[in-house]
């Protein structure tokens, strides 16, 4: 465990999932919260064909970006800057984070309000700006929650969603000072209200994701419910939108079908409240908007991941969490046994290729391969063929992947070779079947090699008489 | 910085070339074939929006500033934001009778005016460019008479709806009126008051943006 922990940068999944699972007020604000999620979603998918049409469209969109991806950024570059959006390009999140402080720094602000933003959170942005004396407010009621809660969102969509109402009224009482004790849903949501809106008018800067970012018009798309999303991007001199550079469509009409995905995958919504689309900053004449908008266009491994035919397939996602709501793991573990930014099975895909197998190889483990996810991504990405790809990525040395090979076991790969060697050949396999029809229930648990198995699981009883040898009896004889 | 913007760009190609993608045909038929029939339209709009806490007056191009004031005096609203530039804001400046509420204009830029914007005005009111059956959005593109942040920062927001002004999908929106030709500094869709469930999915309205939208359906 101790060499483990160190290569993985404390980064452990099996020993927080442990801890998780013993935290029975976590597990019961996640069944509450994701069975929730999931009949809701149910309801509007409740027409088949339409869901059916509707996925294979969105499905086509995200295939046909992906397929001119990079004539599509260069497009979408192009116009933007026509537009006077001010586009910059960021291999590393290091890159991005640099990027945003020296625009910070020639306008010299001191506060940020963001909108919710999850390539932010791969960037971890907040810390790198209040190391450099901005502070960054997050303005998502759920973020700023997190934020409060000096903690990590666990839901992409729901960041705060591992809290019930009494944590939450704690912990505004403790952190906010005009703040009083209520578990009173809209009081509280109201002390935010009054709490953010002076932050939105005094904001130097705002900073927000981008759902979608349209390479025909030059357009930023952000979904929303709460207005914040709005104001930061309303409302301060200057805009900043950071995005994954997968996040391109290739034309306007490509934007409803993808909305439409997204919203009722994710939160159970015709449509959000406010759907947002900018195309440009503050024009000549125009009273409000801001007068510079950037886009910081993020890489962080993705033109990697892009190299290679099937783990492309990662980068159609439109992170709209609803293959964490139906995960029977994630649903157990909640969002932090993950410790990354982007937990439950896309997590489980995403990180081990963005911070590489070393660091994240076990997450592609967090899986039981039910398929669940599969069945409700609405756009059709292969999780679990990911998921297996990336297991034996881990243990074969290769290019594909960061870290590939680093998790390779002498021990592991020599069982395997003996197990396919047993059924290659019958003799060897009625011997070994036979050998563990005798002696297998007299092996101890604490075996070597078996013991990694019984550790967390019963040891399996072995049948006194093989298969083959009922059958003889029953007449059917040996091929 | 155009050293990263080569290099991803120029691996991102390298990946593409080296193993082809062939999209499958994007039809839109399952938009294209969603459609309501007449008055349904408008029932629709009006069943999805109340849903997520819409209110609705009706009332016709007569009378519409009339009833708009009357409805403001009952509700005890101080004032209303309005473009005075726009065709709406004509009608609301020359009807707009004595001891209703207080007609302010959004006549200068935010800079000097975001004070009185963010504690002094209880309501704003814009024209859309009418409404989405399918979601039961309206569709709102500012401009500079009717600014971004009145639909946004006052506590109430009035949305002006033509009866007539009706689309079955926002794809049949932006379609038929060729938004990809031109889009505006912002378009925005809106389908209801700001809200949140970030609080262990309790439904709450009036998060950061108006906590009450009333949709005026002008006939």
């Amino acid at each position: 465990m101790g060499e483990t922990a160190l290569k993985t940068n404390g980064v452990n999944f099996a020993k927080a999932s442990s801890a998780a699972l013993q935290d029975q007020q976590l597990r019961g604000n996640f069944r509450r919260a994701m069975d929730g999620l999931m009949s809701k979603r149910a309801v509007q998918f409740a027409d088949t064909a339409e869901w059916n049409g509707v996925r294979a469209l969105g499905t086509s969109v995200r295939l046909r970006a992906l397929s001119k991806l990079p004539e599509l950024l260069e497009k979408l570059e192009a116009n933007c800057t026509r537009n006077g959006i001010q586009v910059h390009w960021a291999s590393t999140t290091d890159e991005a984070n640099a990027i945003v402080l020296s625009i910070m720094q020639r306008v010299n602000a001191k506060l940020v309000v963001k909108g919710k933003s999850m390539v932010s959170e791969e960037m971890h942005l907040n810390a790198f700006l209040e190391k450099h004396g901005i502070e960054s407010l997050e303005s998502d009621l759920g973020e700023y929650i997190v934020q409060l809660d000096e903690a990590m969102p666990s839901h992409i969509i729901m960041p705060a969603i591992h809290m019930n109402t009494k944590q939450i009224a704690h912990l505004f009482k403790q952190k906010i000072k005009e703040a009083e004790y209520t578990e009173d849903v809209a009081q509280l949501t109201d002390l935010a209200r009054r709490v953010l809106r002076k932050k939105f008018a005094t904001a130097d800067v705002g900073i927000s994701g981008v759902n979608m970012a349209v390479a025909e018009t030059g357009t930023l798309c952000l979904v929303e419910n709460e207005g914040n999303g709005r104001m930061s991007t309303t409302v301060p001199p200057v805009h900043i939108a950071v995005m994954g550079l997968e996040k391109v469509v290739e034309k306007l009409e490509d934007v409803p079908p993808v909305i439409s995905l997204l919203t009722r995958s994710a939160t159970a919504q015709p449509i959000t409240t406010y759907v947002n689309m900018i195309s440009s900053p503050r024009k000549e004449g125009e009273k409000d908007g801001p007068n510079e908008i950037h886009l910081v266009i993020l890489d962080n491994g993705r033109s990697g991941i892009y190299a290679d035919e099937e783990l492309r397939n990662t980068l159609r996602c439109i992170r709209c969490g609803a293959c964490m709501n139906h995960c029977p793991v994630y649903t157990k573990v909640g969002g932090h046994a993950y410790q990354a930014p982007y937990p439950g099975p896309i997590g489980s895909i995403l990180m081990p290729q963005v911070e590489g197998l070393e660091k994240r190889g076990e997450l592609p483990h967090a899986c039981t391969m039910c398929n669940a996810c599969v069945e409700i991504c609405p756009v059709k990405i292969p999780i679990v063929e990911i998921m297996g790809r990336l297991r034996s990525e881990a243990v074969h040395p290769g290019d594909a992947v960061k870290g590939a090979g680093s998790h390779a076991s002498k021990a592991e790969a020599m069982v395997w070779k003996g197990w396919s060697m047993t059924y290659a050949s019958p003799l060897a396999y009625q011997f070994a079947t036979a050998l563990l029809a005798k002696l297998g229930n007299a092996a101890p648990t604490s075996l070597p090699l078996l013991k990694e198995w019984t550790n967390v699981r019963s040891k399996p009883r072995f049948a006194t008489r093989t298969l083959h040898a009922l059958a003889r009896e029953k007449g059917i004889p040996d091929v | 910085m155009s050293e990263s913007r080569n290099a991803i760009l120029g691996k991102l190609r390298a990946g593409r070339d080296a193993h082809p993608l062939t999209p499958p045909e994007s039809d839109f038929a399952v938009l294209r074939n969603k459609r309501w029939e007449g008055a349904e339209r408008l029932e629709r709009i009006k069943r999805m929006m109340e849903a997520v806490h819409t209110e609705f007056l009706e009332t016709t191009e007569a009378d519409w500033p009339a009833d708009v004031q009357a409805f403001l005096t009952a509700q005890g609203t101080r004032n209303l934001l309005f473009g005075p530039a726009t065709g709406a804001g004509a009608r609301l400046s020359s009807e707009w009778t004595a001891g209703g509420p207080e007609l302010v204009p959004y006549a200068d830029r935010v800079e000097t005016f975001k004070e009185r914007l963010f504690d002094g005005i209880d309501a704003g009111i814009t024209t859309t460019l009418g409404a989405i059956a399918d979601t039961g959005s309206l569709i709102v593109w500012p401009t500079p008479e009717e600014p971004r942040l009145m639909s946004l920062v006052p506590h109430m927001h009035l949305a002006l709806l033509r009866a007539d002004a009706l689309y079955d999908t926002f794809w049949q929106a932006m379609t038929e009126n060729r938004w990809a030709d031109g889009m505006p500094t912002n378009a925005l869709l809106i389908s209801g008051p700001s809200k949140t469930a970030d609080i262990e999915q309790t439904l709450a309205y009036g998060v950061h943006g108006p906590k009450r939208l009333v949709v005026v359906i002008v006939r």
